[in-house]
């Protein structure tokens, strides 16, 4: 009865299965990642096998029959050593091939066998991802947030750091997670065979926004990857144009103590860099998608939309609203 | 039918009786967990020190003088709480209530030049990481030797009083054990928090 | 009626007698004489001074079960919260107090005083005794648990609870990120309840290896004891370790110290550290017992001893041994060296081995013996089912690589609960209907019984067994809510409607007790047909529990005639008198020969008033009363130097005159 449950339930849940963002069991890509998932199948494939043996060794000697006896006689103590060692003796062997096979797996995954082309500081904050593409020039070197682009088929060093609390770096697709902690820099590598994007999320308790932290890794050609990074590095362009306008000064008298934008004289720190806010793909650590008017809903309801963040729910005025708005489709 | 189990009947001692006290045993249990505590408390010390960056210790190197004679002085003290618990075994009352004495006298003097020691540092347990292991570490072993003063108290006026003899000294060596405990373990922190920094 | 004649003494027979030997049958002189020396004054005085193990065991197992209770109710607004995507019946801030909470609850207030519950009950049973080694330390281990449970809800109603999880990381708990009250309440009271489990231990240490009835050498244990033993050796070893965290972490938040404090130099990871030597040896404190209680009542319906007592013995040691060196697979993704990291995964999944043992000895045991299927033996059978379950997805997440995937999600919330639920309350249930009828006299429905199993264990399956996939498909622990898109909406639904279908297993259970308190059948000695020494004694068991202390010569006491096995034979009725006051016997440690005639104390009100007065000083910490901390603090060291007071001589309570036999001749 139990069993027949499982199956229906488990159809159900393969097929929602396919659409999970997080299903690193079934969908690893890149070196980092692969590996692991086989030895996640071999793990699981012999976890259900021996369930399925022992429970049938449990049923057996349960119901088996028997010879009808004196209910008060008591079996000898002696027999049945056999049952121990044999059983014992099977499972060593196997925990044995185990043991070997992890750890050739963890050997494959710890280290990436070129050296990376990439080098990417992400810091945790509460409750979101600050990114820096590294560079031995100080020039081309800059920053962005929740949203990470990495060339297909290049190993990427990650250094992790977190400016706050604990917090773990997950991207399940393309590896495993490490923790972000404050006073250490740790490291992890992530390498995409095939172009997509890859949902990360952290996975150290955090806090109230804990729920409401994840990031997306975008893995795209080398040429388009060379572009977005290029067009990443230049300062806000069209923000000069709207110096006047009423959006831009409401942004640095609201905004600029917390945020950045880079060529104008909002510097925050406390909050994602906006300065190419439209070029990503989601708001808010991955909250909502990035439209206008989701944008809007953003800045009026934060608190709604993301209880406990450090981000206020803004109440403005319609016409703040639509200066607001108008700056901000600037930022791309 | 085979045969029942059966013990030679002979006679037993009745109650606490030394070290076939229930007692005796209850004190190791107990040595063994605050022994676990202070292994807990050297290995924090360790653990910090080996990865920080700051000046260690912030004032340079401890000066060993007077820790090293107060070690001399707590050492002392367990001889003659030694002296004590055989005095007690050997129907030498005086001898016992006479080493408890000095034993607990010797076991103010650390105390007092511990405090004189505390009161030396330029530091203090917020100042800085060492300041805090430090006197997190030195409070809890000062903590200790309040708790085995004045269990050795409780002994000397119980001895005193004549509660104790040939037969009956459970309680002084229990007690005792837990002094010598307090005093062995110091040399474990003494070594970590005066000879390690010179090492 | 025999009573003895050896009347040799010793001229000082005050301090060394031969003592008596014979039988003390109910309703004798001697048996009359011993219930007036042992029992406890009714009313509130006895309520509030007793030191009888039985009622300190029977409050243990009520009130870890009202924790249970607590926790999970707590868990069951949790699945109501994740039932569907995107619902907001609580506050993150309102579901992370109450996953902290249901933790807490589960793990320290639950898990472990349950076991200890039965171990105090059966332990002096078990062993031949008339009490534990130290009955008023017993005692205050009791009140201090209580009091360190209420403690640790004191926030609760405040909306202020512990929030940071029950394994508490820093710097989160730390001053900057957690500013009220919340995380010292945790803090402090962990403190507490380490007494409390420290000072259990020892007694349970003690008993064993000083209490034991004549003849019953090391070998000879029941594994619950081997279990409880174990678990209480670890427990003295490695509570220093997370008291001293919770301390150093409430001295960082109160007094500013820096242990912790990254801006001025402190790590974050010696919490990890300490947490863990703690946690992981705490793991297997809470489910060796139970597992003992499985290797000592399954062989009762399976007809036969259990297979490879030695073996099982000897992993059970293992097992702690082992636990020991693997707390760093709690911090596999910490940022460790890989060389440490191969070192510790290796170690967790040869920390199998012992397991494998276990599990052998117990499928052979069925299918060599003739199993009674009683609702007790259902309860053990679906317990080996489920350890098998939750110790292979623990040998999956000690593969490194692929714990780094599965840590901190779903998955590891399926494989404790399969571990905790399904090696920790599965044995506890089980255990309360074997050994109801010896708490009570009475037996229990079998009816409600069966169903309470059937429901229980198909619940726990759909409401545990889908949090697999839940990790699978990447959920991380501890989110209070999630969308849509993530593709987790069935998984949890199905793991929703399972929680609600276990809790009302729980509640047959429930139901059932308090049915068969009051018209349960009789139940008489042994019930069961049991083979241990507990079930030579009248259910319940009269307070001194052995009217002589018996001599052992096997590991089946009751079973020795049907055995057949060409040893001595244990005397049962025969036995050690030791009627001159609160007496039991003393044996030496491994052979457990008689070496001494202990003199226990009897009742007290110091154990009560010492675990208030030290409960109350936690209380003026928590609340920076100073002046109050500093009273509570002299109070309870009066009361103790109240309690250690020796007595001019050894004279005791004895029986009134009335039933005084010492002048009458044989």
């Amino acid at each position: 009865m139990n069993h027949i449950f499982f199956l229906g339930a488990s159809n159900a849940i393969v097929a929602s299965a396919v659409e999970a963002p997080l299903n690193y069991f079934l969908h690893s890509y890149g070196p980092a990642a692969k590996p692991t998932m086989y030895l996640g199948w071999a793990l699981a494939g012999l976890s259900v096998a021996i369930c399925f043996i022992i429970a049938l060794l449990l049923l057996t000697a349960i119901f088996r029959k028997r010879k009808t006896s004196n209910p008060h006689k008591i079996e000898s103590e002696g027999k049945g050593l056999q049952w121990v060692y044999i059983g014992t003796g099977i499972s060593t062997v196997i925990l044995f091939v185990l043991v070997i096979y992890s750890l050739t797996v963890l050997n494959q995954v710890a280290k990436p066998s070129q050296t990376p082309s990439i080098t990417i500081t992400v810091t945790g904050y509460d409750w979101w991802w600050k990114v820096e593409y590294e560079h031995d020039d100080p020039a081309k070197r800059f920053i962005t947030a929740n949203e990470i682009h990495i060339p297909v088929g290049q190993s990427v060093l990650i250094k992790l750091k977190s400016a706050d609390v604990i917090h773990a770096f997950w991207v399940p697709k393309l590896a495993g997670k490490t923790q972000m902690i404050p006073g250490l820099i740790n490291q992890q590598w992530i390498q995409a065979d095939v172009p997509g994007v890859y949902t990360g999320q952290c996975t150290q308790f955090c806090g109230v926004g804990h729920a409401h932290m994840s990031l997306e890794v975008v893995a795209e050609s080398v040429e388009d990857f060379e572009k977005w990074q290029n067009a990443q590095r230049q300062p806000a362009t069209q923000v000069l144009r709207a110096e006047q306008d009423s959006g831009y000064k409401l942004f640095m008298d609201r905004c600029a103590g917390c945020h950045a934008v880079r060529g104008t004289d909002a510097k925050g720190e406390h909050g994602p860099d906006l300065t190419h806010l439209n070029s990503r793909r989601r708001l808010a650590a991955g909250v909502l998608t990035n439209t206008p008017d989701h944008l809007m809903e953003w800045i009026g309801n934060a608190q709604l939309l993301k209880p406990g963040s450090r981000m206020p729910s803004f109440k403005l005025s319609e016409s703040e609203i639509s200066a607001l708005a108008l700056f901000l489709s600037t930022l791309d | 039918m085979n045969k029942v189990i059966h013990f030679e009947q002979q006679p037993l001692p009745v109650g606490s009786d030394g070290k076939l006290s229930t007692g005796w045993w209850g004190v190791l249990a107990l040595i063994v967990t605050e022994g676990s505590l202070f292994g807990f408390l050297l290995f924090t010390y360790f653990y910090l020190s080996a990865q920080t960056e700051q000046q260690w210790p912030p004032e340079g190197l401890p000066n060993l003088l007077m820790p090293i004679i107060n070690t001399a002085i707590l050492l002392a003290s367990s001889v003659f709480v030694w002296v004590s618990e055989y005095g007690i075994r050997h129907q030498k009352k005086y001898w016992s209530i006479g080493g408890m004495l000095i034993a607990v006298v010797l076991g103010f003097c650390f105390l007092k030049i511990q405090l004189i020691e505390w009161g030396e540092k330029s530091f203090d347990i917020t100042s800085n990481l060492y300041g805090s292991l430090y006197f997190t570490i030195t409070g809890f072993h000062l903590f200790h030797v309040i708790i085995g003063l004045a269990i050795l108290l409780l002994l000397l006026v119980w001895t005193s009083l004549g509660y104790f003899d040939d037969k009956r000294y459970a309680a002084v060596t229990i007690g005792g054990a837990y002094w010598h405990f307090v005093d062995v373990v110091w040399l474990f922190v003494f070594t970590t928090l005066y000879v390690f920094p010179y090492l | 009626m025999t009573f003895s004649d050896t009347k040799q003494n010793h001229p000082d027979s005050h301090l060394e007698r031969v003592p008596d030997f014979g039988c003390a049958p109910v309703g004798s002189d001697a048996e009359v004489r011993l219930a007036e020396i042992w029992e406890t004054t009714p009313g509130w005085r006895g309520w509030f001074s007793t030191v009888d193990h039985k009622t300190i065991g029977l409050r243990y197992l009520v009130t870890a079960f009202i924790f249970l209770l607590i926790g999970g109710i707590e868990a069951l607004i949790m699945r109501a919260q994740l039932a569907l995507p995107e619902q907001s019946l609580l506050t993150p801030e309102q579901y992370n107090q109450l996953f902290t909470m249901h933790g807490v609850t589960m793990i320290f207030l639950y898990a472990l005083p349950i076991l200890s519950g039965f171990s105090n009950y059966l332990w002096p049973l078990l062993l031949g005794s008339r009490d534990m080694a130290f009955p008023r330390l017993n005692a205050l281990s009791y009140w201090i648990f209580l009091f360190a449970g209420i403690f640790m809800y004191a926030s609760f109603p405040l909306g202020q609870a512990p929030n940071a999880g029950w394994f508490n990381y820093v710097p989160f708990s730390g001053p900057i990120y957690n500013t009220g009250p919340n995380i010292d309440v945790f803090a402090l009271g962990m403190v507490l309840l380490g007494i409390s489990t420290t000072v259990g231990s020892i007694n349970f240490i003690v008993s064993l290896f000083r209490m034991r009835a004549p003849g019953m050498t090391i070998n000879k244990v029941p594994i619950l004891v081997w279990g409880t033993l174990t678990a209480s050796v670890a427990n003295l070893i490695a509570i220093p370790a997370v008291s001293l965290a919770f301390f150093l972490l409430w001295l960082d938040r109160q007094v500013g110290t820096q242990f912790f404090d990254v801006a001025n130099g402190g790590k974050p990871l010696l919490w990890q550290h300490l947490f863990w030597m703690f946690g992981h040896p705490w793991v297997y404190a809470i489910v060796l017992p139970a597992m003992g209680i499985v290797s000592d009542a399954l062989p009762t319906f399976c007809r036969r001893p259990l297979v490879g007592y030695t073996a099982v013995a000897l992993a059970t040691m293992a097992t702690m041994l082992l636990g020991f060196q693997v707390w760093i697979h709690h911090m596999f993704a910490t940022g460790l060296p890989t060389v440490a990291l191969s070192i510790f995964g290796a170690a967790s999944m040869i920390i199998s081995i012992p397991s494998a043992v276990a599990v052998f000895a117990w499928i052979a045991t069925i299918w060599l013996g003739k199993p009674v299927f009683k609702t007790a033996f259902l309860f053990f059978a679906g317990f080996i089912f489920l350890f098998v379950v939750g110790g292979l997805s623990g040998v999956m997440t000690a593969a490194v690589s692929l714990d780094l995937q599965l840590n901190e999600t779903y998955f590891i919330v399926a494989h404790l609960h399969y571990v905790l639920l399904g090696i920790n309350v599965f044995p506890v249930i089980g255990g309360i209907y074997y050994w109801f009828p010896k708490f009570t006299g009475r037996m229990m429905s079998e009816t409600l019984g069966k169903w309470s199993f059937w429901v229980m264990f198909i619940g726990f399956n759909i409401g545990f067994f889908p949090m697999h996939i839940a990790g699978l498909l990447g959920m991380p622990r501890r989110i209070y809510t999630y969308s849509s898109r993530m593709g987790w909406d069935s998984v949890n639904m199905i793991t929703s409607i399972g929680s609600f279908i276990f809790a009302i297993g729980i509640l047959i259970f429930l139901a059932n007790i308090l049915i068969s308190l009051k018209r349960g059948a009789l139940a008489g000695s042994n019930p069961w047909d049991a083979a241990t020494l507990e079930w030579s004694t009248p259910s319940p068991p009269p307070a001194y529990n052995f009217a002589v202390i018996p001599v052992i010569a096997s590991r089946h006491p009751l079973w020795e005639d049907r055995l057949n096995e060409n040893s001595k034979r244990s005397s049962l009725t025969q036995g050690y008198l030791l009627m001159e006051g609160h007496e039991t016997l003393g044996t030496s440690p491994i052979d457990a020969e008689p070496v001494t005639i202990l003199k226990m104390p009897g009742d007290s009100y110091a154990p009560f008033f010492v675990g208030l007065f030290v409960s109350l000083f936690f209380v003026g910490l928590l609340l920076h009363w100073w002046y109050f901390a500093g009273m509570t603090a002299a109070a309870c060291c009066i009361t103790l130097v109240i309690w250690m007071w020796p007595r001019k001589s050894l004279a005791q309570r004895t029986a009134p005159k009335t039933a005084h036999l010492s002048g009458r001749s044989p």
